[in-house]
């Protein structure tokens, strides 16, 4: 019943690998289409708040200019920063995680197919949800922290906080998902000999990453839900008429923003720590240390997220208690970037455009966690809050660090996901124009910000004399525009006519080189046993493994049915959660009953071919 | 979501990771268990109205409660017979949680005490 | 020959590393992240306790002994699952049945005394806006009553399929993992109980 190699009277002769159409990609449980589809979907995403972004630099390019209303200008803010975290950085991510992890394990799929696809589906429709907005004219417009008491009804009567709270608490769904079902596959569906210490570095930081997202998620979740009763059942939480406290919020948001900070950089940090180790022809230096140093990271993220709150007044033991936190956090990251320097040092350094972006991202991200060391102190912080030094840093540290290590690892898995290399020329441009462009953006930034220019103004006066700086950062931005243009034709032309690619064109060490490019639908024809940390660099064990996966197999395994009950469940979800805005008691509960009608057909559909 | 549960049964004995066979308790020994939520429920209740224990009210109900909590995992969620890993996945969310509770305690209740 | 044999191993509807069954572990993973869920709920009403800056009081209208009473019957109901899930392991099927309606009979009696008691708050004026403790504790205790629902569909839904033998001895994981659910839902009310109720 479980077993591929037992007596399985039908063959199955149709391979789902032929079927390409449309309705095959709509019901698809595939991990690795729905990878890609994750990738599309964030990569649209990233124009759009690329796009909200351009239009924020050229309002901005002079002083006192009045090209875009202050109103539409908050509108573009916020949706450029919501858009830009969880409908770019974070389903990014997770299209790494789908793509690679299932493969770097030794697994045929992930844990929970269906619920993999049911993840994606809630993120579309989450994502078009939140975008919808424009279309109204109700974009949500209280920035992407959502701050009591601006977000309740009496400062924000429109439609648009709604849309803001009603689709994060859809895409939140989509996150814990996702979460459940990498924790399940990461612990439960390694290939033989493939021990905990042994997985790449790209899963751990998976498994730590998906402990984060159930964790931290439904803090924001359950907040969202008091902001929700607050604007539309007359609760108190927030409002200080009733004697709620608008603080709360703060505290809410930030002891999920602070672990979201992580979920967005421990996924770059186990891309660049498989790709360094790759391109220097080493073993990654010092894997358990880098390893702990993650867990760790994941762990003390918790206990930090008062100093994004030092301005509030909390009085000098809690400040005294954050920054303390704050600082110790920078150890283990520290940590981290020694042992990629270290990986690299006495190395045979190949600089292919992965390996770039990585080196790029060690520079960067330095730059951006030094600036955080600086407002990590309470006092310096008071100086800095709310200015564009501010915005510096983040963007340093999630555009040059979660930004460029998922780069790198599209240049580095690029060739596995359709057997054609990405052009190295224009890898090159791509990295470049990212690195001035980026730099060019976010680096006078620093200087504007300590100069005094508050960040989510429409406009600054003449006498800050940041025009300078504000000029320079429009022009970066449009260099990095570019570099996203450039990427994007590179995506197209090397999927169509890029040059095809072995089974393991960097001679790199982990399992998912060890099949070939693009791997089958079922990804191993049979599972192959693992003996060490690196076993592709073992010539006796690599032998031994590719002597499994590479072979043709007798039958073809046995795969998860395809279901297109994943994206009614998602679409009902998203429904129900925009009847919520009516604020009507029996329409929001009529609005679930289509929720539970697709649960019944989900549990009752079989997940795998009759008599399996 | 009935296919997938299928081997559960089979796979525990065939299994190296853990060590235990653990055969499921008998019914009795639920009973038991119950038994001694229900009297540890009914001594809470107690506490709460002797007005001499006022002093220690909140820290002996807290342990009393955590008590029933351990005793609700570990035997009606089985935690005791599974394997480790399934204690830490569950260690982790509570832990955090229980963290979190605190640590907002502590910034609303404590400190303002000190504050000068 | 080891080819097809280490197939098998990994072959993801058969053996895990663990022998957990996927089912299982990711059950415990969703259990870890609703001890978050409940925990922000729990932390904020924590967060006001004693803050409410209207009456009615916590101390005015709750009557501890009828909750005691609720409390029990949802203890008793975590026990009555329990021996549910002893019964589909031993294939006696009626008992299993027996003992399923007996979990939904006692969190609907539940239901009723808790919702009984809303009432009377309402008609003290403790409602969803009339203060930080009415806001926090309705949507505290209200999520926890909506678990409570789910967790009676789901159980109701297991009557049906152990009624036409769908759920045998080897497949009493699906009982098990309903059970991981209305025991958890039942921790969540220990702690609700002795934090809200007791501790005032």
């Amino acid at each position: 019943m479980s077993s591929v190699g037992t007596v399985t009277p039908d063959v199955h002769h149709t391979s789902h690998e032929e079927d390409t159409g449309l309705w095959s990609w709509i019901t698809t449980v595939d991990h690795k289409r729905i990878a890609i589809m994750y990738f599309v979907t964030a990569t649209v995403f990233f124009f759009v708040g690329g796009f909200e972004a351009l239009l924020i630099r050229i309002q901005l390019m002079n002083p006192e200019q009045n090209l875009i209303s202050p109103e539409l200008y908050n509108q573009l803010f916020t949706m450029h920063g919501t858009t830009m975290i969880f409908l770019v950085a974070m389903p990014m991510a997770v299209a790494f995680f789908n793509y690679v992890v299932p493969l770097q394990i030794g697994a045929r799929d992930v844990a929970f197919p269906r619920l993999n696809a049911l993840s994606y589906w809630i993120f579309l429709f989450g994502g078009i949800y939140l975008n919808a907005s424009f279309f109204v004219g109700a974009a949500p417009n209280a920035s992407w922290v959502g701050y009591a008491t601006l977000t309740l009804p009496e400062f924000s009567p429109g439609r648009n906080v709604d849309f803001w709270f009603i689709g994060l608490s859809i895409l939140g769904v989509a996150s814990i998902v996702g979460g459940v079902n990498f924790i399940t596959t990461i612990i439960n569906m390694r290939a033989p000999g493939m021990k905990m210490m042994r997985m790449p570095l790209f899963t751990w930081m998976t498994l730590v990453t998906s402990f984060l997202l159930i964790t931290a998620i439904p803090v924001i979740g359950v907040a969202l839900v008091f902001l929700g009763f607050d604007r539309l059942f007359g609760t108190v939480f927030f409002n200080p008429a009733g004697g709620g406290d608008p603080v709360l919020w703060q505290h809410l948001f930030w002891i999920f923003g602070h672990p979201e900070v992580y979920i967005l950089i421990l996924p770059a940090f186990g891309v660049i720590s498989d790709v360094i180790p790759a391109f220097s022809k080493k073993p990654l230096f010092g894997y358990p240390i880098v390893v702990y140093a993650g867990i760790l990271i994941g762990f003390i993220g918790w206990g930090v997220w008062s100093h994004h709150m030092f301005t509030v007044g909390l009085g000098p033991i809690a400040d005294s208690f954050f920054v303390a936190a704050t600082m110790i956090i920078a150890i283990p990251t520290g940590v981290k970037i020694f042992n990629w320097i270290a990986t690299m040092w006495g190395g045979s350094l190949q600089f292919t455009t992965a390996m770039l972006f990585c080196v790029g991202l060690v520079a960067v991200f330095t730059v951006g966690g030094l600036s955080g060391i600086m407002h990590a102190s309470a006092p310096v912080n008071l100086q800095q809050h709310d200015s564009y030094f501010v915005v510096a840093h983040f963007h340093y540290v999630i555009v040059g660090g979660a930004m460029m290590g998922l780069w790198a690892g599209l240049y580095y898995w690029f060739p596995k996901v359709c057997g054609r290399y990405l052009d190295e020329t224009l890898g090159k441009w791509h990295f470049w124009t990212t690195m001035i462009g980026f730099n060019l953006t976010f680096f006078p930034m620093h200087f504007s910000g300590l100069f005094g220019m508050p960040r989510r103004i429409f406009t600054y006066s003449a006498d800050l004399n940041v025009d300078i700086y504000n000029q320079l950062s429009t022009v970066g931005a449009f260099i990095f525009g570019l570099s996203a243009i450039i990427m994007t034709w590179n995506l197209i032309r090397s999927w169509r006519s890029g040059e095809p690619a072995p089974a393991n064109p960097w001679g790199a060490p982990h399992l998912e080189w060890s099949i070939p490019s693009p791997p089958h639908h079922y990804n191993f024809p049979g599972i192959p046993e693992v003996r060490s940390r690196e076993p592709l660099w073992d010539p006796k064990e690599r032998a031994d493994i590719e002597a499994v996966t590479m072979a043709e197999p007798e039958r073809e395994p046995i795969m998860p049915n395809p279901s297109w009950v994943p994206i009614c469940l998602a679409a009902a979800i998203t429904l129900a959660w925009a009847l919520v805005m009516t604020g009507v008691w029996w329409i929001i509960i009529l609005g679930m009953l289509p929720v539970l009608f697709f649960t019944f057909l989900w549990a009752f559909e079989p997940a795998f071919p009759e008599g399996h | 979501m009935s296919s997938n549960a299928t081997p559960a049964a089979n796979s525990h004995a065939a299994d190296h990771g853990h060590g235990d066979d653990a055969h499921h308790p008998t019914a009795a020994f639920y009973v038991w268990i119950g038994v001694i939520l229900a009297v540890v429920t009914g001594v809470e209740v107690a506490i709460f109205y002797i007005e001499a224990l006022d002093a220690i009210e909140a820290p002996l109900l807290v342990i009393l409660s955590s008590a029933k909590v351990v005793l609700v995992v570990m035997f009606f969620m089985h935690l005791k017979m599974e394997p480790r890993v399934i204690t830490w996945v569950f260690i982790a969310g509570a832990v955090l949680a229980t963290f979190m509770v605190t640590a907002l305690v502590i910034l609303y209740h404590v400190l303002p005490r000190f504050a000068v | 020959m080891a080819h097809a044999a280490a197939a098998v191993a990994a072959d993801d509807h058969g053996q895990t590393n663990t022998g957990i069954s996927n089912w299982k572990l990711g059950f415990w993973a969703f259990i870890a992240s609703e001890c978050l869920f409940f925990g922000t709920l729990i932390s904020v009403y924590m967060v006001y306790k004693g803050a409410a800056i209207t009456g009615p009081y916590p101390n005015e209208i709750f009557d501890v002994l009828k909750t005691t009473v609720s409390t029990t019957i949802l203890l008793f109901s975590s026990l009555a699952m329990v021996l549910a899930l002893d019964q589909v392991i031993k294939a006696n099927k009626k008992k299993a049945i027996l003992w399923l309606a007996a979990v939904i009979l006692m969190g609907a009696a539940f239901l009723v005394m808790e919702y009984t008691s809303y009432l009377k708050y309402i008609s003290y004026g403790l409602t969803l806006g009339s203060s930080t403790f009415g806001s926090s504790y309705y949507v505290l205790t209200g999520t926890h009553k909506l678990h409570v629902v789910i967790g009676m569909i789901w159980m109701a839904t297991l009557i049906w399929l152990i009624a036409r033998d769908r759920i045998p001895p080897h497949k009493s994981e699906t009982v098990e993992i309903a059970g991981l659910y209305w025991h958890f839902v039942d921790i969540i009310w220990i702690v609700i109980f002795t934090l809200v109720y007791l501790i005032q």
